[in-house]
């Protein structure tokens, strides 16, 4: 008669982005050595810097272990199994779209990512990576205009060899961990961005990541640099298709910023969750850090997770510079047999650096969602300050959410504050609603988007309804 | 107001329900016409709260037999949204807290929902703000209510305006209120009974549950049930209610236990 639906049945709905493109592609041989990482290199036509930067990072990889620190299970992951490459055959990158594949085009169409002259965002530029490569970057002369650089990274590589060698991996090294000593040997495609001096970008950037190839991993490339009094706000989404095999993502972000320069980096994450029963699924290993290099530098690292099924992530800031500023807003949606453990790391080294944490997690189904975050003050962070905020949302009774904050302070003067609450949406509380002619659904979806309101009010506008959207979707058919 | 003419608006014939193993109602009729008041008056633990939760659908409880119509529609056949929507109205003796949801959000969302089922227009948030505007003053509520979170740090008081002001928004046909006057002083108590009166007319009803006369002495029934181990043992005019105030429970639970010995000869 009532409410025989559960908490657990709302977030369970299909996942709509898992169709595949049915593209030609070329792709390598299967499996990991030296040559192939040489291969990737001479395939991508690379100076000889970023081959050597590449297989120090193998060599080094080669020595590591998988970290198993984090509070993920899964079975080993087989190295040599995963293809490293692949690219949609079209040989070079087209100077204008009407020379893209139409169907690419349309793929991205169907992600409600239309990059078309006459369909794209008005005021968001965006690149497309698909699969290995980058396939379009709108509005690049207009950019260009103020002198702002957008550009995968394999263009950036041929154009600005200058800025990437002088960057890259300098937030980030090439053995920093297990997955960005991966990343830093194989990655094939990603984006850069360069705002120079004193220019506030004009409008959002955004790159939108799709995996389409069943057996390929996924390394992208991310560098960002502001320099002196520079900002810029930029975007990431993803999805994938539905493979019933699990696939490798392996990251790297790596964000600069100078004196008085700010970057808003949001992310919106859907890769591909697996099915109800955790078959399949995207393992998302990503390195992300930002470095605030310069005075009252300031770096927002904002996240939507709902995708994958595993999340390894700790998008980070180092606060170098006196009076930088690092934020982190987070959300993470675990449904199902999803697993997260996400956080984030703010390393106070200047004086007076200030850091804010917001997170949020929701656990649905049988799911894990662990806050992992490290705040840590060096001795020079005279008068450092940090805000922590983790709350937890409990959907159901079958999933776990854990919160493992570490502080560590070596200096006597900082200010360190931790918050941490748990909730759960309770069948009173839903009732109430339901009770004002408002349904099931929108009433799980109304109190799980209050509890990620202070996240979803740093998302750049047009994008704060989606992830609301989003959430809802994903949280269809799960209360009870 | 009894007008003998006046359509029926609620029905409920023999109806039964338990929360988990535990039963709970054991038989109560009603008839509610529009226009009527009606007072449900108990001890604690007569059934009279869990009679309000099961008409609004509350899932916790099992309605084991009987039957509810609302309009001539089968009301145990609907959802509880359904059930809001076509104008049926709890106001809650707790009125729980949802942290992070608006006030001012929710209360629109729930009164565009209400209106979809009369078949009305949604309002936008403009009109919508000027319809709240006017009838926070049904409560003298502060605007500033409306910018906090559902109910989130209200006190008893406040709690129970914000369900009045829901009451004037939603404008039910049938609006049942569970221990409205609970928690309230006398000011509080003043307000609210203000708020239902101002809202009670010819074409609604009203089902009050309470436990003490006084709440009885700003809203004037129709009719006064009296409540007594899940089913109703007397009905009466609004004096039954003073002879209530006058005599205390002690009589209903000697004629509780008579009715027990000799059930046939309930009336």
């Amino acid at each position: 008669m009532t409410s025989t639906a559960t908490v657990g049945d709302l977030v369970s709905q299909p996942y709509k982005y898992g169709f595949i493109t049915d593209i030609e592609t070329e792709k390598i041989a299967k499996g990991l050595s030296e040559d192939v990482v040489r291969l990737i290199s001479a395939k991508k036509k690379e100076p000889a810097f970023l081959l050597d930067f590449r297989l120090r990072a193998y060599r080094q990889w080669l020595q590591m272990e998988e970290p198993d620190w984090a509070s993920l299970g899964h079975p080993p992951i087989d190295y040599q199994e995963i293809i490293y490459y692949a690219a949609p055959k079209q040989q070079e990158k087209k100077a204008s779209l009407d020379e893209v594949d139409p169907k690419l085009l349309e793929t991205f169409d169907k992600l409600g990512i239309p990059l078309s002259e006459q369909k794209r965002l008005s005021n968001v530029a965006v690149d497309a990576v698909f699969d290995s490569v980058s396939i379009a970057t709108t509005y690049r002369e207009k950019l260009a205009e103020s002198g702002v650089i957008f550009c995968s990274i394999s263009e950036a590589v041929k154009d600005h060899a200058d800025l990437v060698e002088k960057y890259l991996g300098t937030v980030v090294p090439g053995n920093d961990n297990y997955f960005a000593a991966l990343n830093s040997a194989v990655f094939s495609d990603g984006s850069f961005v360069f705002i120079p001096k004193g220019v506030a970008c004009p409008m959002e950037l955004s790159t939108y990541f799709r995996i389409n190839s069943g057996d390929t991993g996924q390394f992208e490339r991310t560098l960002i640099v502001a320099e002196e009094g520079a900002s810029v706000s930029y975007l990431e989404g993803c999805t994938a298709p539905m493979f019933d095999t699990n696939q490798l993502h392996a990251a790297v972000v790596e964000l600069v910023v100078l004196d008085d320069a700010s970057i808003k980096y949001s992310t919106v994450q859907n890769w591909y969750a697996g099915d109800e029963n955790g078959k399949g699924g995207i393992y998302n290993f990503v390195t992300k850090r930002g470095q605030c290099r310069g005075d009252r530098s300031h770096i927002s690292w904002t996240q939507v997770e709902t995708g994958s099924a595993i999340t390894w992530k700790y998008p980070s800031c180092v606060l170098q510079g006196a009076d930088s500023v690092g934020e982190f807003y987070s959300v993470a949606l675990t449904n199902n047999r999803q697993q997260a453990d996400t956080g984030t790391k703010m390393i106070h080294v200047g004086p007076r650096t200030r850091s804010t944490i917001v997170s949020k997690g929701i656990s649905a189904g049988h799911s894990s969602n662990s806050y992992r975050g490290l705040v840590q003050i060096g001795p020079k962070a005279v008068g450092a300050r940090n805000y922590s905020q983790c709350d937890s949302m409990l959907i159901g009774d079958q999933a776990a959410a854990n919160t493992y904050p570490y502080i560590r302070s070596q200096q006597p003067d900082a200010s360190i504050e931790h918050e941490a609450s748990t909730c759960r949406i309770s069948a009173d509380q839903l009732f109430y609603l339901q009770s004002r002619g408002i349904a099931f659904e929108e009433a799980v979806s109304m109190m799980v988007s209050g509890f990620c309101r202070d996240v979803f009010n740093q998302l750049p506008m047009e994008f704060a309804a989606e992830a609301d959207k989003l959430l809802a979707l994903k949280l269809e058919g799960s209360v009870g | 107001m009894i007008r003998p003419d006046a359509p029926v608006l609620l029905e409920i014939r023999d109806l039964q329900a338990r929360v988990e193993d535990q039963p709970i109602l054991k038989g109560v009729s009603l008839t509610i016409r529009a226009g009527e008041i009606h007072a449900v008056m108990g001890r604690n633990g007569s059934g009279k709260s869990t009679l309000s939760k099961v008409l609004a659908g509350h899932p916790a409880y099992t309605v084991t037999g009987g039957s509810v119509h609302y309009r001539g529609e089968d009301l145990l056949a609907l959802e509880p949204e359904q059930r809001a929507r076509l104008g049926l109205f709890l106001g809650f003796q707790y009125p729980v807290e949802i942290p992070g949801v608006s006030n001012l959000e929710f209360l629109r969302v729930a009164t565009n929902a209400r209106r979809s089922g009369k078949g009305e227009e949604e309002l936008d948030t403009f009109a919508f703000e000027d319809l709240v505007k006017e009838r926070l003053q049904v409560v003298q509520m502060d605007p500033a209510f409306l910018e906090r979170s559902v109910n989130e740090g209200f006190s008893g008081g406040e709690k129970k305006r914000n369900e009045i002001l829901q009451m004037a928004l939603l404008d039910p046909l049938v609006a049942v209120l569970d221990e409205t006057d609970s928690g309230l002083d006398i000011d509080a108590l003043r307000i609210v009974a203000g708020g239902v009166n101002h809202l009670a007319g010819p074409d609604n009803a009203t089902l009050l549950i309470t436990h003490y006369q006084r709440l009885l002495d700003v809203i004037t029934p129709d009719y006064v049930h009296v409540m007594a181990a899940g089913r109703i043992l007397r009905t009466g005019g609004k004096e039954l209610a003073l002879e209530l105030e006058e005599r205390g429970y002690d009589w209903v639970d000697a004629e509780l236990a008579a009715t027990e010995r000799a059930p046939a000869e309930v009336v």
